[in-house]
């Protein structure tokens, strides 16, 4: 398997997402790592809760995965989202991607987060001290 | 026939359900569910973008539903 894909109410593991992909053919590694920001529109965020709708997420980071294996010339793609609520700092995805060279792994793994945050059914609700709010809800 | 509709994210406080058990007429189009949705729950006017899914994956408009489908409600996604 050149790809691993989870998602899970546990802490995301970087080190886990590195190994995954490491290996002696490849010349670069690139990780994407998103955290939670502290702030939308200057507004304090005291945290975000993610919900999934889990099957068909997990389908869709694999569709993703198998994308970027065959588009780009990497060897392997780590895709690992976490669900539950998170705090200020803690992170919610990460994307790692090995490549015989650096160009490839870079585009792949931009590739791989920009079209996460379109089709994958994953939604976060944004929590502040006076409520709360879906993001992106609304157009 | 009976089909099951599972809501998500900002479309399940719209309506106050996890899950919608729902009759159907055989030959039913995603695109007429919608319309039948929206006339039970006028709320929805205001998040007429969402998707739907139908046995995990995306589906068009036109598709016609079958018996068993799981057809879920994906409003629009914010992951990452």
């Amino acid at each position: 398997m050149n790809s691993s894909i989870l998602i899970t109410k546990e802490k995301l593991n970087l080190q886990v997402c590195y190994d995954f992909v490491q290996d002696p053919s490849c010349g670069g590694i690139a990780l994407f790592v998103g955290t939670v920001r502290n702030a939308t529109k200057a507004k304090e965020v005291t945290l975000l809760d993610f919900s999934t709708y889990k099957p068909m997420a997990a389908k869709e980071m694999q569709k993703i995965a198998d994308m970027a294996l065959l588009d780009f010339d990497i060897l392997k793609i780590a895709i690992h989202h976490a669900e539950g609520a998170l705090q200020i700092g803690d992170i919610p995805v990460i994307i790692a991607v090995s490549s015989p060279h650096r160009k490839a792994a870079f585009a792949a793994c931009q590739f791989a987060i920009d079209t996460l945050k379109e089709t994958v059914p994953i939604w976060k609700k944004e929590h502040f001290v006076d409520g709360e709010v879906w993001v992106n809800a609304t157009p | 026939m009976q089909i099951e509709i599972l809501l998500f994210g900002i479309l399940r406080d719209v309506v106050g359900e996890n899950k919608l058990s729902r009759q159907v007429m055989s030959g039913i189009t995603l695109e007429t569910l919608r319309h039948d949705l929206l006339n039970t729950f006028p709320a929805l006017a205001h998040y007429k973008n969402y998707s739907i899914a139908v046995n995990e994956a995306y589906a068009e408009n036109g598709y016609t539903i079958q018996e068993n489908d799981v057809v879920a409600l994906i409003p629009p996604v914010s992951g990452g």
